[in-house]
């Protein structure tokens, strides 16, 4: 078994008794992108030569000390491109410091390596949107990896690196975690800090870990967590230790099943597992609940004006002046705005812009932006009102397991219909974690387990139970 | 809310994109089904119901206005498509 392939957690336990240096696992991580990540193409680039380094330094001492970490492409790492899957950033752009997520992961004794494939700006859910690489699922080849986090997901999956950061706006950690057979987890809003992180919608941007176990996906929560003065939405409030508790077990729990997300829509099979799982939990003494989100219906519209409205503002930054491929020879500062932001923008990022400077434009901002505002209140309170009744909810991460490669059709509102599951949890701030099922005709399945605003433990200890009863399963 | 057809040219220009006529008509016709979707939303009764701008409840914060440590001019301009005598430099904006 590869260093590169096993846990943050048993590779800590050989490092600290002395059984491997932080260096052998570096090297094996570059031995096995060097080797096999060609095929599968989850790496933009990586520093060998400054990830070795560090290695050398490493503090066994710290939580994280010499374990190397992937990062999503649009998180800046200092001295390092940040292109996020863009021709905009594509060579022209190297990130002048580090991400708050990043400079903790350091401060936890982690190296930051390699920069992971992602939809371009995270706008996407198959990876197939990065203007830069085609990345395949590892799991299940000739499927897409997920996305908008397919190439954290994919490194994972493909026994590339032991764990990767993500970020999340619409279910980007969660749904390529889910189609990928990896846990992915999306904190709560404010819980990690956004500095460093190229903003897509502000109000729903989270960074977070995707790794192979829950205890890893704790140990890395722990890492990432907690208050930064950098950024206004950021809590203020203690971190617990995530990895701590982990084994209680989920009796005394009550689990809520929504019966809006058993719709039609949903693949038998995915439905079934979903079922089976909530079966084993309650076996393990969970009470199931069945509750009602009234009004998950309109979470797709909402979040299709509020994500591409902030998107819209957000990437006004990419203009061709201070950072980035600026057109040739502009004759003045509209021609230099409107033919750099032509040349390096893909299709699904200049139809997002657009979309979101319509609900943002004169006349219709009351209609479309500031309903889609009120209506985001009633989708939280859905939850606040279910999070009286229940610890937590289990629900799919996606409708199907991941479809094959290149079947996307440039129909983007039936990709959009597919985020159905995820994206209610941004748009109320809320913490979701996908963790792998049994698969269905051998293509990963996840089940989707949201918890309260800052609910992460509870969270955690629900994705354990269910990972150490698939272990006996398999 | 009740006409879906976005004027693509003219939202692309206040967004600073210029875009073919081929884009145009493909984006055109794209938004056109999202709006139809987004229609969806003028079934919800929201009288009395306030906005959610964010989901965090914590206030607004602002900082104290005290200079801390940013980045150094060279480290800014690093990443700059052109440059000159330590400014940012770009087509020109006035006519002398």
């Amino acid at each position: 078994m590869s260093l590169a392939s096993q846990s943050l957690c048993s590779l800590k336990r050989q490092l600290q008794s002395g059984e491997i240096s932080s260096r052998d696992i570096v090297e094996d991580v570059i031995d096995q992108i060097e080797s096999r990540d060609k095929s599968i193409g989850a790496f933009l680039s990586f520093d060998a030569k400054s990830a070795l380094e560090a290695a050398q330094h490493a503090d066994l001492s710290l939580p994280l000390g010499g374990l190397p970490i992937g990062i999503k492409d649009n998180i800046n790492v200092n001295g390092e491109p940040c292109t996020c899957g863009s021709k905009f950033l594509e060579n022209a752009f190297t990130a002048p410091y580090d991400a708050t997520a990043i400079q903790k992961l350091r401060q936890a004794g982690a190296i930051p390596f390699g920069r992971a494939n992602l939809d371009e700006f995270a706008m996407g859910s198959s990876t197939e949107n990065s203007a830069l690489q085609i990345t395949q699922n590892p799991s299940a080849p000739g499927h897409i990896p997920g996305g908008s986090s397919g190439g954290s997901a994919a490194a994972v999956a493909g026994n590339l690196i032991p764990a990767t950061l993500g970020s999340d706006t619409g279910g980007s950690i969660r749904q390529p975690a889910s189609h990928c057979g990896v846990v992915g987890l999306k904190p709560s809003y404010g819980r990690v800090s956004r500095y460093g992180l190229v903003a897509f919608g502000s109000s729903l941007d989270q960074i977070g870990p995707l790794t192979h176990t829950v205890e890893d996906s704790a140990l890395l929560l722990n890492a990432i967590a907690g208050f930064d003065p950098r950024d206004s939405t950021s809590l203020n409030e203690k971190v617990p230790d995530y990895a701590e508790g982990l084994d209680q077990g989920v009796a005394g729990l009550k689990l809520g099943l929504p019966k809006e997300y058993f719709t039609e829509g949903i693949d038998p099979g995915v439905r079934e597992r979903i079922e089976t799982a909530a079966k084993t939990l309650e076996a393990q003494g969970a009470e199931l609940v069945e509750i009602s989100l009234p009004h998950t219906e309109y979470a797709i519209a909402t979040y299709y004006i509020i994500a591409p409205a902030e998107a819209s503002s957000n990437l006004s930054r990419f203009d061709g002046v201070r950072y980035g491929n600026r057109s040739e020879n502009p004759q003045d500062m509209l021609e230099l705005y409107n033919q750099s932001r032509a040349k390096g923008f893909g299709s699904e990022v200049k139809r997002r812009i657009i979309l979101g400077t319509y609900v943002l434009s004169s006349g219709y901002y009351d209609a479309y932006y500031l309903r889609a505002q009120k209506v985001r209140t009633l989708i939280r309170q859905d939850f606040q009102n279910a999070f009286e009744k229940v610890d937590a909810i289990l629900t799919p991460v996606a409708p199907e397991p991941a479809p094959k490669m290149g079947s996307a059709t440039e129909d983007p509102l039936k990709h959009y219909l597919a985020d159905i599951f995820t994206l209610s949890a941004n748009l109320a701030g809320i913490c979701g974690i996908s963790v792998p099922l049994s698969p269905l005709n051998n293509l990963p399945v996840g089940l989707q387990i949201l918890g309260p605003h800052l609910g992460e433990k509870t969270i955690l200890r629900c994705a354990r139970s269910i990972e150490i009863a698939q272990t006996s399963v398999d | 809310m009740a006409d879906h057809a976005i004027d693509v040219r003219y939202v692309a220009n206040l967004a600073r994109i210029q875009l073919s006529d081929e884009e145009v008509e493909r984006y055109g016709a794209q938004l056109t089904s999202v709006m139809a979707h987004i229609e969806k939303l003028s079934e919800v009764d929201i009288e009395g119901v306030e906005p959610t701008y964010h989901s965090a409840t914590s206030e607004n914060r602002v900082r104290q206005d005290e200079p801390v440590e940013s980045l150094s001019p060279g480290a800014f301009l690093a990443n700059t498509p052109d440059q000159s005598q330590g400014q940012l430099r770009v087509p020109k904006v006035v006519d002398a």
